[in-house]
């Protein structure tokens, strides 16, 4: 941290230093490499297990660059910036997680299943 | 980021988020704009959700054209993500020489964070120019017009972010580090760490998942 501008913040993080910009770059370089070596170097693991793991390891990176990039803390804006991001998250999780399922559902009905088919030839 | 006198801020300073009158003389937030630019990220990350929820749920209609795994080269897209997360790094090194009052460090920095960013557009053009000529255009199918419209969006505001970074070096070459340019600055860092959080979920989400589905 600057010393001119933020004497007065001892615990000062507010726009960061190299220490945290490196050490949420590292974290990132890894968990960038993970998710591409299992693609890329054909891994033979479990389809669903490939996929939960580019997403927790998406996940966590999304909150790397948060706390390390983005340096939002619980006290930056008094507070209305990790207030304003939490509320976002749970807007977002609504909105992802809604779509999906009532779509995916949608999808079910609209897929006419063979049985049905045979049905609707025999009517004729 | 505040100096205690800011030459525009009213004597009493701006507090209409903050009633706390202890936490105003902490010099974090001299006048609200990066608060009310976060706000703005966050509901830039709201038009972002919405495109993601797009893909989830036309992603696998190919409409008997082309799938993910026809199209994709992850090679490239890897090439394409280190672009982004070294831009971030080297913005944030920009941050840290401005905090210093280091100018020319500053500004070197910011030429190479342009630099990385043109490097990212470049390849996303590329790989845009190779769907299109393969006839993976975003008429294709549903799942290519969400594809097209989600990436496009995300390369459309880094566009936007190199543009805004190429008039703040213009700024900061005529004015100096004024208290309105380290403002920017700091507005425009949010803006690119922000965009490289969103190309996170672009990366996992469209092409690693779209490769192994």
């Amino acid at each position: 941290m600057s010393a001119e501008h933020h004497d007065d913040h001892p615990e000062d993080d507010a726009h960061g230093s190299y220490r945290s910009y490196i050490t949420g770059f590292v974290l990132s370089v890894v968990l960038t490499a993970i998710p591409f070596w299992i693609v890329l170097g054909d891994v033979q693991i479990h389809l669903w297990l490939a996929l939960s793991i580019i997403f927790g390891l998406g996940a966590v990176q999304i909150m790397v660059h948060v706390i390390y990039f983005l340096h939002v803390t619980v006290k930056a804006e008094a507070g209305w910036q990790v207030m304003s991001l939490v509320f976002t998250g749970i807007l977002l999780l609504i909105v992802l997680v809604g779509s999906i399922w009532v779509m995916t559902h949608l999808n079910d009905n609209m897929m006419p299943a063979h049985d049905q088919i045979e049905r609707v030839r025999d009517l004729n | 980021m505040a100096t205690p006198t800011h030459p525009t801020e009213p004597a009493e300073g701006f507090d209409f988020y903050n009633t706390d009158p202890a936490s105003h003389v902490d010099g974090h937030h001299e006048t609200g704009t990066l608060l009310g630019f976060w706000i703005y990220l966050m509901s830039d990350s709201l038009i972002f959700g919405i495109l993601f929820a797009v893909y989830a749920v036309l992603g696998q209609n190919y409409a008997a054209g082309p799938a993910p795994s026809d199209l994709f080269e992850i090679e490239k897209i890897l090439l394409a993500t280190f672009f982004l997360l070294f831009s971030s790094i080297t913005y944030g090194f920009a941050v840290i020489n401005m905090q210093q009052g280091k100018t020319g460090k500053m500004t070197q920095w910011l030429l190479v964070t342009g630099t990385f960013g043109i490097g990212f557009l470049v390849m996303e053009l590329l790989e845009f120019h190779h769907l299109w000529h393969l006839g993976a255009g975003p008429g294709a199918s549903a799942f290519l017009s969400s594809f097209w419209f989600l990436v496009g969006t995300h390369g459309l505001h880094v566009t936007v972010g190199v543009i805004w970074l190429v008039v703040l070096l213009v700024q900061v070459q005529k004015h100096g580090l004024t208290e309105a340019n380290t403002r920017r600055i700091l507005c425009l860092s949010l803006f690119w760490h922000f965009l490289d959080l969103i190309w996170i979920g672009v990366f996992s989400f469209v092409y690693l998942t779209g490769v192994l589905l």
